[in-house]
């Protein structure tokens, strides 16, 4: 009897946290929906595409940060995702026993530094060196590509990136990492068995095993990326224009709301700064489902062959 | 013995408990939000008002002159600070009247970064407003080198820097560039952020000067009190009767002398641009937001009494933190202001 009011007890114990934080995203997407309406109301769907940030003017158009936000995030997925899966496969196939521990140990350790750490040494290091070294090297190499084209002012898109990525990788590495190491043995076994290298017993008997799991990872740290805010508003140079070039300035959602959110005086104003929380949310939103729809099509698959 | 000690123990406890309780009883907290610029000259009050009446303690959130105007509005706060006056508008939102009563003035300067160059730059306001328009491009440009004669300036693109965080610095700034070009105010107008025609964005007075150090041919604008404590180079600037000011604290006070005789009534003054030979032209007051009428006796008191402490007495510690005191005959009209406050 009383096992059984204990097993009642917790049962809605547990369905009170999961429901208290769902009902809490729900309040919150309502909230910033009832700020916004003025916005929405002034504005239509035009905010979504017209790229004119003016708030003395007060016209206001979300595209620049909308581009800014997606391209930076998929800048840094870009250049994360390979490094992270390398850093992986080493930490969890490849590298000796004995350094396993401390190398993991020291990589998790990146994703405890605070983010404005990051950005201090994003404007004081990267930058220049970026601007003395890199980009004059992409643009003379490179420089045919429409995004390796235009002035070098060390801060921007290309920045901005590189800060994302070096900020994401310890969370895709890490549990890229967990998840090769609950591939089971055999799968390792068959394909030396069948003759199989070591790089093709890793890419048939574990990448291809564990791509759900690594899926999952690049989901997390996309949402660490999308959601970045200090690190990237210090190297991006804070500039609502859409340009193709990876070397001109941008700007992103969250940036945009974190600097001028605290002097916005008009009403009007702020509407539009919380119009832009509402879609940072929805982009999150949707490239987490376009993300899941895609785990589940390649887990599908792996089940099938 | 061990339960002796332990009583001894509970008592004193207790005992200071409530002592504690009691002078907490008599000190009154009163609550302010608002400018961040500011910041560091109220904390000082704040602090050196204690030892003048020990019953009062402040509690100041500097939150953004947005947020202090969002918050007197609502009551939240027992007063505001701001770095930009109220437009008409948010008066009228206010449910009782408002009053702006200044505090400090302050300056903003212009930073730059051409390598090679250690001199100071003579900047007039057509260089200025050119060179943030995105008009001048390069630092030998004819407008910026007729009044450098004896500087040999780099054929170099300029790379104009300036705040990307909503600020009473830019709002300043760009009263002045209004001020002084008609194509910037019609174009692009004043605020605290506004729509930048060239350039880069950097997060405060540290991000803007971060930038400008380590780019060459970089130029932007940062607070005076933090340029002087980073020794930060900055330019001498062209004022109205054609003189060519250095910033500091006395040709800041200067420019708030130039103003006092045209100074509007409720003081929503903008100080750029200002009457006299040695007035720096890019500067600005900041105000604290109070009621006229104060609903609660015992704090408008308290108020009405600080406030007068603070543009009297407290203005000597001004200087040391590189804020500019008010001129006398400005602080008379001040004074006039804060006792039409009543409860």
């Amino acid at each position: 009897m009383r096992i059984k009011f204990v097993d009642l007890g917790f049962k809605k114990a547990v369905t009170l946290m999961a429901l208290g934080v769902t009902a809490l995203a729900c309040l919150l997407v309502y909230n910033m929906a009832v700020y916004a309406i003025p916005a929405i109301h002034k504005f239509g769907p035009r905010f979504l595409f017209t790229s004119t940030w003016d708030p003395v003017k007060e016209i206001f158009g979300a595209l620049p940060f909308i581009y800014g936000t997606i391209v930076s995030s998929m800048l840094a997925l870009i250049i994360a995702v390979p490094v992270s899966l390398g850093i992986a496969v080493y930490l969890a196939e490849l590298a000796p026993l004995k350094i396993r521990q401390p190398l993991s140990f020291m990589i998790e350790l990146l994703a405890a530094i605070p983010s404005v750490v990051y950005g201090l040494w994003g404007i004081f290091v990267l930058a220049p060196f970026l601007r003395n070294f890199i980009q004059p090297f992409l643009s003379k190499y490179f420089g045919f590509l429409p995004i390796f084209q235009g002035e070098f002012y060390g801060v921007g898109m290309l920045t901005a990136g590189i800060i994302l990525s070096i900020m994401i990788i310890p969370t895709i590495s890490s549990i890229s990492r967990e998840v090769f190491l609950t591939v089971p043995f055999t799968q390792r076994e068959v394909a030396s068995a069948l003759g199989a290298t070591r790089w093709e017993a890793i890419r048939l008997g574990v990448l291809g095993y564990a791509r759900p799991g690594v899926l999952g990872a690049v989901i997390l740290g996309l949402g660490r990326a999308l959601g970045e805010t200090m690190a990237v508003t210090m190297v991006i140079g804070n500039r609502p224009e859409a340009s193709v070039s990876l070397f001109a300035p941008s700007y992103t959602m969250a940036s945009v709301i974190a600097n001028e959110f605290t002097e916005a005086t008009g009403n009007l104003y702020l509407s539009a700064l919380i119009e832009i929380g509402l879609i940072l949310f929805f982009v999150t939103l949707l490239l987490n489902i376009a993300a899941r729809a895609l785990i589940w099509k390649v887990s599908n698959k792996v089940k099938t062959v | 013995m061990k339960r002796i000690v332990t009583i001894l123990i509970t008592s004193a406890v207790i005992a200071g408990l409530a002592a504690g309780a009691a002078l907490a009883d008599k000190i009154l907290l009163i609550n302010g939000a608002g400018a961040t610029f500011p910041y560091p000259l109220y904390s000082k009050w704040f602090y050196e008002y204690t030892k003048v009446d020990p019953e009062v303690n402040f509690n100041y959130q500097s939150i953004g002159s947005g947020g202090g105007i969002r918050q007197i509005t609502a009551q939240t706060v027992d007063f505001g600070a701001s770095d930009g006056a109220l437009t008409d508008e948010q008066l009228k939102q206010a449910p009782g009247e408002l009053l702006h009563i200044p505090m400090t003035a302050g300056a903003v300067v212009i930073t730059y970064n051409i390598p090679g160059i250690n001199e100071k730059l003579k900047l007039a306001p057509d260089a200025i407003a050119g060179i943030f328009l995105g008009r001048i491009k390069k630092w030998n440009d004819p407008i910026i080198a007729k009044d450098n004669m004896e500087i040999n300036l780099p054929d170099q693109n300029i790379i104009v820097a300036h705040r990307s965080d909503g600020s009473g610095t830019t709002n300043i700034f760009t009263d002045y560039l209004s001020s002084v070009s008609s194509i910037w105010k019609a174009k692009v107008g004043k605020g605290t952020s506004v729509n930048w025609p060239v350039g880069l964005g950097q997060k405060g007075n540290e991000g803007v000067a971060g930038l400008v150090k380590q780019t060459p041919c970089a130029i932007g604008y940062v607070e005076l009190a933090y340029a002087v404590k980073n020794n930060l180079q900055f330019g001498d600037i062209q004022n109205k009767s054609g003189d060519f000011i250095m910033p500091s604290i006395e040709s800041t006070t200067a420019a708030v002398n130039g103003k006092v005789n045209s100074m509007p009534v409720d003081f929503r003054v903008s100080l750029v641009n200002p009457d006299g030979k040695d007035a720096y032209p890019i500067a600005g007051v900041t105000w604290i937001l109070v009621y006229k009428h104060q609903a609660d006796k015992v704090k408008g008191k308290k108020i009405i009494e600080f406030l007068r402490w603070a543009v009297t007495d407290g203005q000597k510690y001004s200087a040391d933190l590189l804020y500019a005191p008010l001129p006398k005959s400005m602080v008379d009209k001040i004074e006039e202001r804060i006792n039409e406050i009543y409860y």
